[in-house]
């Protein structure tokens, strides 16, 4: 436990010595949100219907832009070797990163989403429906997203792969997550939704880091 | 029964798999030719034409095998790439790379003929069913699949990352059906109902399983093809490719 603490405090350490990286992809994603009313148009009725929809599409292309770093750095300079062959088990540290790169790529946009949804006009009981679909969600996102960092790691175009590879995946978390929000709204209880969002964040945990971590034995080889 | 389990790991072998092969192709050749002449036979001349749909039902003749062998395919895929992340087989990974182009056309070709089929049925090219959906994902996965292994130069590191993510897929593909499926029924949109088909003639039946096999056996036939290509570009510095090929 020790060790997965060390890995969280030494990611966020890391990260905050280049605040832009983080920051980036946070922009990201007030901009993509901000993009759509701009494409569809003005109307509130419109625009409130889809909102859902918007804010959780924008939110799983911004974690996936600071997927690529998740592992990256430490593999080019040779930490990921050093963390294969320490004495606390691998999966243990990778939960760690993960766990990292969640509080750095997606808390910040839980904490955003329902600024983002006043200008969509949600009212107040369903950006708290959509805060807790995301603060359920984005975990889970973080978890499937680096599985697939871990397998493009060092390979070519390996950025664009990464989408492809994760974005399939990723859609389950998409309907269940815009979902609890739209049952919200048309009266329906968000749930059952968020439920299924908890089982499956539940089963990442315990399967995610196990898959990353021999797709990352792979890499090392 | 100690005799047969060595008999088989004796195929994991590319080398003694290799001509195994080449001697099954024309065999699969041929029953997917026997088979695809009998279903389409079948399909065109004995099937009656349909009371609600007319002549336009018997697309579901190439429609329904295809979406058939695009599911089984994976499956057979992440079996594969499962074993040979299991036990170091070569053959396996080269199974599962060999399988996933004909997956991914089988999932192509589902859609294609779905959407022939919808238009005339439906009035449109694509609805966002839960079935047609779940199809397109499927499809995506094959691309992704196909895509990591070609972007790995390493042909064992391409295999075992493969092998993971066929695996992850294989792992998610009940839980994309559902939530896809519930998404479906939650939003309403589209009023037709995929699930209630009339029951069909006999003679259809038989038509669709004949055209089944044919798929079957087309696709068994293009892997093992593929494999043995895969093994002569991955063997190539062994002695024994140099005599296969000469």
């Amino acid at each position: 436990m020790n060790a997965l603490l060390a890995t969280v405090r030494r990611d966020l350490l890391l990260a905050l010595r280049r605040k832009s990286e983080v920051l980036t992809a946070v922009f990201f994603f007030v901009i993509v949100t901000s993009l759509f009313p701009l494409g569809i148009g003005p109307e509130p009725v419109l625009l409130k219907k889809i909102a859902p929809g918007i804010l959780w599409v924008a939110a799983l292309l911004a974690t996936l832009l600071g997927l690529p770093r998740l592992f990256a750095a430490d593999h080019m300079d040779g930490t990921l070797e050093q963390m294969a062959l320490s004495p606390s088990p691998l999966g243990l540290l990778v939960a760690g990163k993960i766990l990292a790169h969640w509080l750095l790529c997606g808390l910040p946009l839980v904490l955003l989403a329902p600024v983002l949804g006043l200008q969509f006009d949600l009212d107040a009981s369903a950006l708290a429906v959509l805060t807790v679909a995301l603060l359920l969600g984005t975990p889970l996102l973080s978890l499937i997203g680096a599985i697939g960092a871990a397998l493009t790691l060092g390979v070519r175009g390996g950025g664009v792969l990464l989408a492809l590879l994760v974005l399939p995946l990723y859609i389950p978390a998409l309907i269940f997550g815009a979902g609890a929000v739209e049952a919200h709204i048309a009266g329906l209880g968000s749930g059952g939704h968020l439920s299924l969002l908890a089982a499956m964040l539940a089963l990442a945990v315990f399967f995610a880091p196990w898959a990353t971590t021999a797709a990352l034995r792979v890499a090392l080889e | 029964m100690r005799q047969s389990i060595i008999q088989w790991f004796r195929f994991a072998s590319p080398q003694s798999f290799y001509p195994l092969a080449g001697r099954l192709i024309p065999w699969f050749w041929g029953a997917a030719a026997a088979f695809g002449i009998a279903g389409l036979w079948i399909s065109f001349f004995v099937a009656p034409t349909d009371a609600q749909q007319g002549e336009g039902y018997r697309i579901i003749f190439v429609h329904v095998p295809a979406s058939w062998m695009s599911m089984f395919i994976y499956l057979v895929m992440a079996f594969w790439a499962g074993l040979g992340l299991a036990l170091n087989t070569r053959v396996s990974g080269m199974m599962a790379q060999a399988l996933a182009p004909t997956g991914a056309l089988m999932a192509a070709l589902s859609l294609w003929t779905g959407a022939l089929w919808g238009k005339p049925m439906w009035g449109a090219w694509w609805v966002w069913d839960a079935r047609l959906t779940s199809e397109l994902i499927l499809f995506f996965l094959y691309l992704g699949f196909m895509a990591l292994q070609a972007a790995i130069d390493d042909p064992r590191r391409a295999d075992k990352a493969g092998a993971i993510l066929a695996l992850v897929g294989v792992v998610n593909i009940p839980i994309i059906y559902f939530s896809v499926k519930w998404w479906n029924t939650l939003h309403q949109g589209s009023t037709i109902n995929l699930n209630k088909a009339p029951s069909m003639a006999q003679t259809m039946l038989w038509g669709m399983l004949m055209m089944a096999l044919c798929f079957w056996m087309y696709s068994i036939a293009v892997a093992l093809l593929r494999v043995r290509a895969i093994i002569l570009e991955r063997e190539r510095h062994t002695e024994w490719v140099k005599h296969a090929v000469e």
